[in-house]
């Protein structure tokens, strides 16, 4: 278990200890390596960083063991049947799972005009999708907390079963969007089909989470609106996907807002201006699975190190690649400022 | 002839029936009031939100990312600064997902002075709404201009900010919107709400025509020979009156309403400076870091030699409210005095 201190809450749907790990080994495996795969591809992307091919690092190490099961959940697809992203960024476990080549990662890490994201123009980490409804991520904190209700509102108007999901930090709680969110969302007779996640790292880069937030949890903070709440340890891939699993369920069937607060790890600290260098004393969700899977006799230590070696190379084969692409040229500036009607 | 607020009205119906909107919302919009102004009365899409500016900016992003065709109302302009964010970021998500997204949605709020509204209730936005990049920005000054920038915008698949002049959203037009009765009276009876009690209420609308006016075009209003009149917005009528009344004198102002601040219509600018040779600009917004001023700065820029005397900008004083008072008030907006002494003054100076 991955408890770090007293008063975090126990998470809600982890099996016994010893009872095995509670789903089948074959979705085990197949988390494990897209945990590994993020991990190899966010560790790369510092790498660029350090090294001069990239002007800054921002992604997800630490929260893979949450964004993982929550991209495997996500009905992928285009338009209000699918479900919405509204992610932040510390997302690109999430767009792994859900069949994301890395290699846009790495281009955007280097701007090139080939980053299939923004064309050179943004940072690491922000990612878009429209073919899969993943809006774009954007670098204020939480405004996609005012902006997922209007995705959802579609949703429920167009009835089927796709959902909104929307992701963001807890220092950013403090903000009103995130009040916005909880408002917009529970409208007497007009709820939401939306899973509001507050990924708490305990952190705003440097500010103890402690010494500006009073609330015991954020996740309570829902049932003033009437939420069905959760908070789970988000280090814990098997109780995460089990309580996303139920969460996305409800969201979906009953077409009314879910709050979830999971608990994560900061593994590099906030970004590259802080350092990018593993942080001493986080919990590591990749070891602590590990150590499961082993105990568990799904995977032995030896096909675990291969998966990641495999991963360093490819990944590290397409960084080389990405090297040597054009940067975009000076006058694409001018491109796609607006949508012409076609 | 229609106001225009009841043009604005029938433009939403129109645009709800034919261009695909979806939601017209904001505090207020919906049944009862249907509008502080009346602008959204018996719209079928037509919902009251929450008190949260952020809340109905986001959510018409939201709604425009799914699909939907939102038009979404800030109350009074006074009250959009909150959202300022919201706003460049939906001016930016075309750009900044290099067209992978792109938000078909209207924001409408009411801007400018003339209604003895004080601080919270005057304000102009033209100058930081032309601040932010990736809009369009439309700005009627009659109710005609009104229906059909309103049907542009609706029609657009990018972020437009239509500002509504509120102190003329309750003047008719000289002409009548496609398809109104005649009668306004007539008019009146089908589409304004009645006082009391409205839960049974429904409008009787007329038959609307389509008429779109295109964004980024001016219209001329007067033509004029011994100096250009740039404006918009709730100063365009006073430039008119100004102009009619300085004819007498000699003085020939041909008067420009730009409609659109963005794009705008630069050739329209361009041609009428190059005939006289002068220019004034005229908006109520307060005048440091004014769009005026860089319609000032271009003119300056690439028509110095075309010009008989320095180009002017009369616009609002830059304090930091519009006072209630009413010497207060005239004294920090752009008067019909104000605008007549520019235009004889501009008129008289010598090359």
């Amino acid at each position: 278990m991955s408890e770090r201190g007293p008063s975090r809450p126990r998470p809600q749907l982890v099996r016994a200890e010893g009872e095995g790990l509670g789903i089948d080994r074959e979705l085990l495996v197949r988390m494990h390596e897209l945990m590994v795969k993020a991990r190899v591809l966010e560790e790369r992307l510092i790498q660029m960083y350090k090294a001069g091919h990239g002007y800054f690092w921002i992604g997800g190490p630490g929260e893979e063991a949450f964004n993982v099961p929550l991209g495997l959940l996500m009905k992928r697809g285009q338009g209000p049947a699918y479900d919405y992203l509204h992610g932040h960024y510390r997302q690109s476990a999430t767009l792994l799972a859900l069949g994301e080549e890395p290699v846009g990662a790495l281009r955007q890490m280097k701007n090139t005009a080939t980053d299939p994201y923004s064309a050179g123009r943004n940072f690491a980490g922000h990612f878009t999708k429209r073919a899969w409804n993943i809006a774009p991520i954007t670098s204020p904190i939480e405004v996609q907390y005012a902006i997922a209700p209007g995705t959802a509102m579609a949703q429920k108007r167009f009835g089927g079963d796709g959902i909104t999901i929307v992701t963001g930090g807890d220092a950013g709680t403090a903000e009103g969007d995130f009040a916005s969110c909880l408002v917009w969302s529970s409208r007497p007779g007009q709820e939401l089909p939306i899973l509001i996640i507050v990924t708490n790292n305990h952190w705003g880069i440097s500010t103890a989470a402690a010494t500006q937030q009073g609330a015991k949890s954020l996740a309570d903070r829902g049932k003033a609106f009437g939420m069905r709440t959760a908070s789970v340890d988000g280090n814990d891939v098997v109780g995460s996907y089990l309580a996303l699993k139920e969460a996305f369920g409800y969201v979906r069937s009953e077409r009314k807002p879910f709050l979830m607060e999971a608990m994560v790890s900061r593994l590099y600290g906030h970004s590259s201006a802080s350092g990018a260098n593993p942080v001493p004393g986080e919990v590591d969700c990749i070891a602590t699975f590990e150590e499961q899977l082993e105990k568990g006799g799904i995977l032995n230590r030896a096909a675990m190190v291969q998966v990641r070696e495999r991963w360093t190379k490819e990944i590290g084969e397409a960084a080389r690649r990405v090297r040597d692409e054009p940067m975009p040229a000076p006058e694409s500036i001018w491109n796609n400022i607006y949508k012409e009607r076609s | 002839m229609a106001n225009m607020a009841q043009a604005v009205r029938m433009a939403l119906h129109y645009a709800e029936e034919n261009l695909g909107v979806t939601d017209v919302f904001g505090e207020d919009v919906g049944p009862p009031l249907g509008g502080v102004f009346t602008a959204t009365q018996g719209l079928k899409t037509a919902w009251n939100s929450p008190l949260d500016e952020r809340g109905i900016i986001g959510v018409a992003m939201g709604l425009a990312m799914a699909g939907q065709r939102p038009v979404a109302e800030i109350q009074f302009c006074d009250y959009i600064y909150n959202t300022i964010d919201l706003l460049k970021i939906a001016g930016n998500t075309c750009w900044c997902t290099n067209g992978d997204w792109n938000l078909p949605m209207v924001v409408k709020t009411p801007v400018g002075s003339g209604i003895r509204g004080s601080i919270y209730h005057s304000h102009s936005f033209d100058a930081t709404a032309t601040h932010i990049p990736g809009w369009k920005i439309v700005m009627p000054s009659t109710p005609l201009d009104a229906y059909g920038l309103m049907l542009s915008a609706c029609q657009d698949d990018n972020p437009v900010l239509f500002l509504e002049p509120k102190a003329l959203l309750r003047i008719k037009g000289d002409e009548p919107i496609p398809g109104e009765p005649a009668d306004e009276r007539a008019l009146s009876k089908m589409i304004d709400a009645p006082l009391g009690d409205r839960s049974a209420w429904k409008p009787d609308w007329p038959a609307l025509e389509p008429y779109f006016v295109p964004i980024g075009k001016a219209r001329l209003v007067r033509e004029g020979t011994t100096l250009s009149v740039v404006s918009y917005g709730r100063m365009l009528p006073l430039c008119v009156r100004a102009a009619a009344a300085l004819a007498e004198t000699g003085i020939r102002a041909e008067v420009i309403d730009l409609r659109s601040l963005w794009p705008y219509d630069w050739e329209a600018i361009r041609d009428s400076v190059e005939k006289t040779g002068k220019v004034l600009f005229v908006n109520e917004d307060t005048e440091v870091t004014n769009f005026g001023e860089h319609l000032l700065r271009r003119t300056v820029e690439e028509l110095f030699y075309r010009l008989l005397a320095p180009p002017r900008l009369l616009a609002g004083k830059f304090v930091p409210g519009i006072g209630l008072a009413d010497p207060l008030e005239a004294a920090s907006v752009p008067q019909l005095s104000d605008i007549t002494e520019a235009i004889r003054s501009l008129a008289a100076e010598q090359a």
